[in-house]
């Protein structure tokens, strides 16, 4: 489950910048995760559940935006919402497609206090 | 309890062994930082606000990452990062390669697995100096693993290294090592909708090599659906056709390994 070590690489982000900031604790996180990014989102919560309260998370509200995937086609250069890395393009059927949204993982933002 | 893999422990302990020395080296794979401060109280701020990050999550490792691809361009190593399910025959298909290539090409393995040095000691005995890296709970490798293995390693220059990722078609696939080229390998004994049922892992490979087609005789599995299926995930990808057993076809995976270093 390499979900757990995203939450960590999540965990020392929020906090390396919350103690430059001097901060006692955060209260709330923002995540951006693409739908084909690879992170199982379930198994995400239950990793951060999990050692949350050893962080200064302990307390932190999540908040996860879900970034829809898109696709392009390279034959036909026609743009359309997938919710898998294999779909055919349905205007012409080719495999040729790229993601151009949707493997997105980043710390969107901190609140802290 | 270690936030790295749920262990009791202070951290996940990562073993890295030289086949043939044995002394053993333990990194602890994540700087666990519990500076609390105790007694040491910020008034400064009366009110929560906002922090911007916009940070990628695997940031750390992905710079770790170039400073290991940095390294290898340095010294002209080429370094290949060998995914697959377990089983599909990735140390079979080394052991033959360095057996095969020892003697034209200066070859290193990086050898991961949760457990035993079993796959070292058999690349050990094919001929290549390794290093066993051993990942304890841990599913994958990542960069500050390999950059600790290849200083360990002594690697010389005008080198290929092997890095055998841990048997996993999911976890490794989201952690740039900082090798050059990426190969999957998928053997005929599994279904030939992996590519589809595992995704993640087949969209970044350059090389998808199919492994114990010496079986092809004896099983259902469609080659060219399968390569349909991983085409779907990736049409850049690559096929190379083996059976690292019998060496049919590793010919042309040498030509293709000789073409991609130059």
């Amino acid at each position: 489950m390499h979900e757990m070590s995203i939450v960590v690489s999540i965990v020392e982000i929020a906090e390396s910048e919350a103690k430059k900031n001097n901060a006692k604790k955060i209260t709330k996180l923002e995540l951006d995760i693409g739908t084909v990014s690879g992170i199982e989102l379930d198994a995400l919560n239950f990793a951060f559940e999990s050692i949350k309260n050893e962080t200064m998370l302990k307390n932190a509200q999540i908040k996860i935006n879900k970034i829809k995937a898109k696709s392009k086609c390279e034959d036909c250069n026609y743009e359309f919402n997938v919710e898998d890395v294999y779909s055919l393009c349905p205007k012409c059927n080719s495999y040729k497609t790229t993601i151009i949204h949707g493997k997105e993982m980043k710390v969107k933002s901190i609140l802290i206090d | 309890m270690c936030t790295t893999c749920g262990c009791e422990g202070n951290g996940n302990e990562i073993k890295m062994t030289v086949f043939g020395e044995e002394k053993k080296l333990t990194i602890q794979n994540h700087e666990h930082n519990h500076n609390h401060s105790h007694g040491h109280h910020h008034h400064s701020h009366e009110h929560s606000y906002e922090i911007n990050l916009e940070t990628n999550i695997l940031n750390q490792n992905n710079l770790l990452a170039e400073r290991n691809r940095g390294y290898f361009e340095a010294k002209n190593i080429f370094a290949i990062n060998m995914m697959s399910s377990p089983g599909s025959g990735k140390t079979t298909l080394l052991e033959k390669t360095i057996k095969d290539l020892k003697d034209k090409f200066q070859l290193y393995v990086i050898e991961g697995d949760q457990q035993t040095m079993n796959d070292a000691e058999r690349i050990g005995k094919a001929g290549a100096p390794v290093i066993q890296v051993n990942t304890g709970n841990g599913c994958h490798l990542d960069a500050n693993m390999i950059n600790k293995a290849i200083k360990k390693l002594e690697v010389k220059d005008n080198s290929i290294i092997f890095i055998e990722n841990v048997g996993n078609l999911v976890c490794p696939a989201l952690f740039d090592l900082g090798e050059a080229k990426r190969i999957v390998i998928m053997s005929v004994t599994e279904g030939e909708d992996k590519p589809i049922k595992y995704p993640t892992i087949f969209e970044d490979a350059d090389i998808c090599i199919i492994n114990k087609t010496d079986l092809l005789p004896y099983l259902s599995y469609d080659v060219e659906l399968a390569k349909k299926y991983a085409l779907r995930v990736n049409h850049h990808l690559k096929f190379i056709e083996v059976s690292a057993t019998t060496g049919e076809g590793m010919e042309k995976w040498y030509d293709e390994l000789k073409a991609l270093i130059k």
